[in-house]
């Protein structure tokens, strides 16, 4: 199954260093394969250089892609992390 | 090793280098110097047949890597707790980072050269462009990746690389950057301290370094091309100072200041528990000032009670945009937290006179100091000072806050102030976010102005905090930044310590609270007739708060009125500050040998 989804990023600092970090490791509990798109540039969702390289700051939206049998949890756990307003806690 | 100029004069001239503190203390030593600059092997080309052993090579290394770095994780998180071990945690992510290794083995199949070359280009490629990014907590982080680059670099070269496992005798580190694995590696007994070339205060060396409380000077740009091996270096950890090759002089004083902090280490230790007390059981609250919620920790190791004085602009500098809302919540929240059940006085933003912020675009004044500041530049940007205001509220949920409006100079400024603070009280509560309804609001007492109407201003304001450094400057019209005048800066000036009595009397008959903040508050000698005053609150920075403890305790304060009333009889600052000195070493003498 794909989904594919726009999300509008609402992290307290972005996706950056800690929430890339956060985003990577519940991407990583995932099989699916997972994209994140920003202005034409598209990542691996489980590479914590991708994420960082896209320095996608809160309010960047983004097209989050997930490939796989556990696409609707993984697409489901991901969007709400990107929608939380506070900044995870590692 | 090490890079730079070998070539120096024969004679070694002492030489002072000024950084960022990272963490407190003196040391004296020679040095050790961390070289990472050969670790590249020359460039070579491979053969189509070597690329599949080079690829393995590569994942043999990583694993191994991998290994030590979940050693490395365990160790620390033993020796130093969970939460530092974390770091770790990120070196893995970028360890396992499935771009990178691929990256790798599509270039390496491409360029045909040897892995450790292909693996540095690749490194390098990361780090240029996370060097641009705009967030410092982003470029801070850049140390992980490189961090984890090197520990691979030096897996696939091999062999011998000087690292800091090689140190063995006492020694002082000099790097260009540390990486926290280094930093982690080092033991309190062969590290005295260390110095590098770059890194912040929030970078994880600095942060490490003060957990293994190992004195460092971070930020020192080309230190590593100023040393050589087998040169003494003094390193003030406290003030962000080194000097090479210091003279006789400069040891004698620094092992003196050495050993008086060494001393204070032992009474802090003695004194923490202690209630702030005088010997007549007055008691007196010492809190301590802070500029990022980093400094919590010394607040609290220092025994100090609350904060006292929270400087919320270095929120603001060092950056192009204007911190959010609830980039600001986040900070305020989190030093509200850890220092709760004790308050902590935030000041709003204090921008103008010595600190320009960039980003907000204020002109520079003719007379800065009497300028568009504070206050005054808070009132006229409602926009800027609304969202710290909110922020601050949201904060009040998670712990005792207490709001401060810097360089008050009468009551109408005060209240327009308030005005502000109620709009945003209301935005909160139309969206029904929580906020201490009772949160005390002050006013910073350090315009003459408003010390000569305090009578007025304690009845709309819940407490005083005396800022003492701008009062002296105003009162007696001395630039505090101009280094010809410094002798008339004068604490102990009669015009002064009537200026902070009339205060503090003000605020006693309307029953608030009146604390002091400044260097004043950190200087021993006019303790005594303070506390005689009968100020409520020292706040001082945090490593002189046991030294205040001891003189407290070591007064009475009967005594202490005594001899308030015979230092205001007297007309000059030089007759106040020998009379508070000769009394000092009378009331309490171990405190004013040290001094």
């Amino acid at each position: 199954m794909i989904i594919k989804k726009e999300v509008i990023v609402r992290n307290g600092s972005g996706l950056h260093a800690r929430p890339a970090a956060m985003f990577v490791q519940i991407a990583n509990k995932y099989s699916s394969v997972i994209k994140i798109v920003k202005d034409g540039q598209e990542v691996n969702g489980k590479s914590i250089m991708g994420i960082l390289m896209l320095a996608a700051e809160k309010g960047a939206r983004v097209v989050l892609t997930v490939d796989g049998v556990d696409a609707e949890a993984a697409a489901q756990e991901l969007e709400t992390f990107l929608l939380k307003e506070k900044d995870p806690e590692m | 090793m090490q890079k730079g100029k070998k070539d120096k004069g024969k004679e070694k001239k002492q030489l002072q280098l000024r950084g960022i503190p990272a963490a407190p203390g003196i040391t004296i030593g020679k040095v050790y110097i961390v070289g990472v600059e050969d670790l590249l092997p020359p460039e070579r080309n491979i053969t189509e047949q070597e690329v599949p052993s080079e690829i393995s090579r590569f994942k043999k290394v990583l694993e191994s890597t991998r290994k030590e770095i979940i050693n490395i994780e365990k160790k620390i998180s033993k020796e130093m707790g969970v939460e530092q071990g974390k770091i770790f945690s990120a070196h893995l992510l970028v360890l396992d980072d499935p771009v990178l290794s691929e990256e790798v083995v599509t270039r390496i199949r491409k360029k045909k050269k040897n892995i450790e070359t292909i693996f540095a280009e690749v490194l390098n490629k990361y780090v240029s462009v996370l060097s641009e990014a705009r967030d410092e907590y982003l470029r801070d982080r850049i140390s992980d990746i490189t961090d984890v680059g090197k520990r691979i670099l030096r897996n696939l070269i091999g062999g011998d690389t000087r690292g800091i496992e090689g140190l063995i005798d006492r020694s002082i580190v000099i790097a260009y950057d540390l990486a926290p694995s280094d930093t982690a590696m080092m033991h309190k007994g062969s590290v005295l301290g260390f110095a590098t070339d770059i890194g912040g205060r929030t970078s994880h060396t600095a942060i490490m370094a003060k957990s293994l409380e190992i004195p460092a000077v971070v930020g020192l740009e080309n230190i590593t091309d100023i040393v050589m091996p087998g040169d003494t270096v003094i390193l003030d950890g406290f003030h962000g100072i080194v000097i090479v090759n210091p003279t006789k002089r400069f040891i004698d004083q620094y092992e003196k200041e050495k050993k008086k902090h060494e001393h204070l280490e032992k009474q802090l230790i003695d004194l923490k528990f202690l209630p702030s007390e005088t010997l007549d059981k007055r008691k007196i609250i010492l809190a301590g000032n802070i500029e990022l919620p980093e400094d919590v920790a010394s607040v609290i190791s220092h025994g100090a009670e609350g904060v006292g004085l929270y400087r919320t602009e270095y929120f603001f500098m060092n950056r192009k945009d204007l911190p959010t809302e609830e980039e600001q919540f986040n900070a305020y929240r989190s030093v509200a937290a850890r220092i709760k059940p004790h308050p902590v006085t935030i000041r709003t933003l204090d921008v103008g006179g010595d600190k320009f912020l960039s980003q907000l675009d204020v002109p520079k004044d003719m007379n800065p100091f009497l300028g568009w500041r504070a206050i005054r530049f808070c009132l006229a940007r409602p926009d800027v000072f609304k969202t710290q205001l909110k922020a601050i509220l949201r904060a009040s949920a998670f712990g005792k806050l207490r709001l401060m409006y810097p360089m008050i100079s009468g009551i109408e400024e005060f209240r327009k102030a308030n005005v502000v603070l109620e709009e945003a009280k209301s935005e909160l509560r139309k969206k029904n976010i929580e906020f201490d309804k009772d949160m005390p609001v002050g006013a910073m007492i350090e315009v003459p102005s408003a010390a000569l109407t305090s009578d007025a201003l304690a009845k709309e304001a819940d407490f005083f905090s005396i800022g003492t450094n701008d009062l002296i400057q105003y009162s007696l019209a001395v630039d505090r930044v101009n280094e010809k005048i410094a002798y008339l800066y004068e604490p102990t000036h009669p015009a002064v310590l009537n200026l902070i009595r009339m205060t503090i009397n003000n605020g006693h008959k309307e029953n608030i609270p009146v604390g002091l903040c400044g260097e004043v508050s950190g200087d021993i000698a006019l303790a005594i007739i303070l506390i005689g005053m009968g100020l409520d609150e020292f706040s001082s920075s945090p490593i002189a708060v046991p030294e205040l403890k001891k003189v407290i305790r070591s007064v009475s304060f009967l005594d202490a009125q005594k001899v308030t009333e015979e230092a205001l009889k007297m007309t000059t600052g030089t007759e106040i500050l020998n009379y508070a000195k000769a009394k000092l070493m009378e009331m309490v003498p171990d405190i004013a040998l040290m001094n």
